[in-house]
C-alpha cells in the first residue's frame, strides 16, 4: 500500500493514454504491413508481398515530387519564420495588454479555421478575377490578370498563412523566457539596440526558432488540402500523390508505400535539421 | 517618447504581418455578400442568398451534425485522457514513460494524411470500415498533443505546496485531487478542451481518409463543394466560420488568458 500511495492514481492515469498509443502505432504498422504487399489491380484487397512499392518510387515524377515538396517545406518554413518574428516580439514586449491580447487573436485565429476555410479564402484573393488582381487591374499596374493560383508561388503563400500561427507561438513562447536585463546589460555597455537584438535577444530565441521550423515544416510537409486546391494539380506533393493512388487509383498498397517513404523522409530531414542547429541551440541554453 | 528606427520598422513590419493575416478573412466575408454567381472581386451588388443556401444545404447540415458528434466525444475523450496523462507525465516516472510521451506526441509531426490512411487500413483489417469510431479516434489521436501540452503547463504553474498542505492536514489523495490540484486546473482544462472541441471541429485531411459519405463532417463537405461548384456559398460559411472562431477565442482570451495556457506570457 505505501508503495502504491508514493504515487496515487499511476495506472489508472497512464492506461488510457497508452491505449490509444498502442491503436496509433497500430495504424503505423497497418500503413507498413500495406506498403509490403503486392497491387492487385481492380481488387482493393492486396496481394502477397512484394517489394514493388518501394522500387517503383525510383520513377521521375516520385523522385520529382519529393524534391518539389522538400523545396515548398522550406520556403514555407523560412518566410514564415521570417514574418512571424516580429510579430512574436511585438506580442511579448507589448505594454498595453488590450494590443497583447489583440495581436494573440488575431495570430491565433487561422490556427482554428481549419486548411479548407483558409485555402479557399486564398483561392478568392489569388485567383485570376480574384482580390489581388482586380485591385492590380483597377490601379492600371498590370494589363492581364497574374497567374498565382496553379503555380508553386501561389501554394507557398498559402502555406505560410497556415503555418504562421504556430510559429508566432512557439517564438513567443521563447522570447517570453528571455531575461530582459541581458539586453539591458549589452545596452548599458553601449551596444546599439540593431546589435543588442543581433547578439542577445536573437541568439537567446534560438530553441523558439528552431522548434518553430522544425513544426512549420512537418505542417507544411502534411498539408493536402492547399497543394491539393491551390496547386490544381500543377503542384505535386507527397500528400496529394498519396491522395490521387489511394482514392483515384484505389493503389492503397503504393499509397502506403508513398507515405511511409515520406514519413522517413520528414524524419530524416528534421533530424539532420537538429543536428545543424545544435550549436545554434546550446547558444539559447547557456543563458 | 523618442523611438529610434528600429522601432518604426517592428511597427511597421507587424502592421504588414497583422495585414496579411487578416486579408484573406475580410476578403472571403466580403465575398459571401456576393449577389453574383461567379467569384469576382469587388461584388457589384450584394446579397445575403449564399448564407441562406450555405444554412440550407444538405451536406452542409449533415455535415454539421456529423461534426459535432465527432467533435463532442474527441474532445472529450481527448480531456481526460490527456488531462490524466499529463498529470502522471508531469508528478511520476514510470516504465517507458518517454516512449510513450513520445509516441502521443507525435501526432504533431506524422502528417495527417499519413496518420488517416493508417487508421483506414486498420479500420479495415479489422472489419470496422469507416464508422464514427474510427473518425473519433483519428481526431482524439490528432488533438491529444494539444491537450496534454496545455495541461502539463497548468501544472508547471500550479504551486504543489498545496496539495502537501491538504495532505498533511489528512486529506486522502482522490479528496487533494478533486478539491485542490482540479480546480486550479480548471483555465488549462477548459482551454485544452476547447483547443481539442476547435481542432477536430476543423479537422480536414485526417476526416477527409477515414470518413465516408455517411460520416462526413463539416471540413470534407466543404472541400467537397469547392471542387464541385465555384458560387460564393463557401465564401458565406466561411464567414461565418470565422466570425464564430474569433469570438470563441476572444471570449476564451478573455476569461481563460491564452496567452498563459500557450505559454507565451510570462511575468517576470
Amino acid at each position: 500500500m505505501s508503495a502504491l500511495s508514493d504515487r496515487p492514481f499511476l495506472r489508472l492515469f497512464v492506461s488510457p493514454a497508452a491505449l490509444i498509443a498502442v491503436g496509433f502505432s497500430a495504424a503505423v504498422i497497418a500503413i507498413l504491413q500495406f506498403s509490403l504487399r503486392a497491387y492487385i489491380p481492380g481488387e482493393l484487397e492486396p496481394g502477397g508481398f512484394s517489394l514493388g512499392n518501394f522500387a517503383q518510387m525510383g520513377k521521375p515524377i516520385y523522385a520529382r515530387a519529393f524534391l518539389d515538396t522538400l523545396l515548398i517545406c522550406i520556403e514555407t518554413a523560412l518566410i514564415t519564420l521570417v514574418l512571424a518574428y516580429p510579430l512574436a516580439f511585438m506580442l511579448v514586449r507589448a505594454k498595453s495588454r488590450v494590443l497583447k491580447s489583440a495581436l494573440l487573436v488575431t495570430a491565433v485565429t487561422p490556427l482554428f479555421l481549419g486548411e479548407v476555410v483558409r485555402t479557399y479564402s486564398w483561392i478568392i484573393v489569388l485567383g485570376n478575377s480574384g482580390f489581388v488582381n482586380s485591385v492590380l487591374l483597377n490601379l492600371g499596374l498590370i494589363d492581364r490578370p497574374l497567374q498565382m493560383m496553379f503555380t508553386t508561388f501561389g501554394v507557398v503563400v498559402a502555406l505560410v498563412h497556415v503555418t504562421l500561427p504556430v510559429m508566432v507561438i512557439m517564438l513567443s513562447a521563447a522570447i517570453s523566457h528571455i531575461d530582459q536585463g541581458y539586453e539591458k546589460a549589452a545596452a548599458s555597455l553601449g551596444a546599439s539596440p540593431a546589435r543588442t537584438f543581433l547578439t542577445v535577444t536573437l541568439p537567446l530565441s534560438m530553441p523558439g526558432i528552431i522548434a518553430g521550423v522544425t513544426t512549420a515544416f512537418a505542417w507544411t510537409f502534411s498539408a493536402f488540402a492547399t497543394p491539393q486546391l491551390i496547386g490544381g494539380g500543377q503542384v505535386n506533393t507527397i500528400s496529394t500523390l498519396v491522395y490521387q493512388l489511394g482514392f483515384a487509383s484505389f493503389n492503397f498498397p503504393f499509397a502506403a508505400a508513398l507515405s511511409l517513404a515520406g514519413l522517413a523522409f520528414t524524419i530524416i530531414v528534421l533530424a539532420l535539421f537538429k543536428r545543424a542547429t545544435r550549436p545554434l541551440e546550446q547558444l539559447g541554453g547557456q543563458a | 517618447m523618442n523611438r529610434s528606427p528600429l522601432d518604426w520598422a517592428l511597427r511597421l513590419a507587424v502592421v504588414a504581418v497583422v495585414a496579411f493575416l487578416v486579408l484573406p478573412a475580410v476578403v472571403v466575408v466580403i465575398a459571401g455578400f456576393n449577389d453574383r454567381a461567379i467569384l469576382t472581386f469587388p461584388p457589384q451588388a450584394f446579397s445575403l442568398k449564399w448564407f441562406e443556401r450555405a444554412l440550407t444545404y444538405d451536406d452542409f447540415r449533415h455535415g454539421f451534425r456529423n461534426g459535432l458528434i465527432v467533435m463532442l466525444w474527441a474532445s472529450s475523450i481527448a480531456l481526460t485522457v490527456g488531462a490524466a496523462f499529463a498529470y502522471a507525465l508531469h508528478r511520476y516516472d514510470f516504465a517507458l514513460k518517454h516512449v510513450l510521451e513520445s509516441v502521443l506526441m507525435s501526432s504533431l509531426i506524422i502528417p495527417h494524411f499519413t496518420i488517416g490512411l493508417g487508421l483506414l487500413m486498420l479500420a479495415s483489417q479489422m472489419g470496422f470500415g469507416r464508422t464514427f469510431a474510427v473518425v473519433v479516434f483519428c481526431h482524439v489521436v490528432i488533438v491529444l498533443p494539444f491537450v496534454i501540452r496545455s495541461v502539463y503547463i497548468s501544472l508547471q504553474n500550479l504551486d504543489q505546496r498545496l496539495e502537501l498542505a491538504a495532505a498533511s492536514l489528512g486529506a486522502p489523495p482522490w479528496k487533494v485531487l478533486v478539491t485542490i490540484v482540479l480546480p486550479l486546473l480548471a483555465p488549462g482544462l477548459i482551454s485544452g478542451w476547447l483547443f481539442a472541441a476547435i481542432l477536430s471541429f476543423n479537422e480536414f485531411t485526417g476526416s477527409l481518409f477515414v470518413t465516408s459519405q455517411a460520416t462526413q463532417t463539416l471540413p470534407v463537405a466543404m472541400y467537397n463543394y469547392v471542387r464541385e461548384y465555384a458560387d460564393p456559398t463557401l465564401a458565406a460559411l466561411s464567414a461565418i466560420y470565422i466570425v464564430i472562431t474569433a469570438t470563441l477565442l476572444t471570449v476564451a482570451n478573455f476569461y481563460l488568458g491564452l496567452g498563459k495556457v500557450l505559454n507565451v506570457d510570462h511575468a517576470h
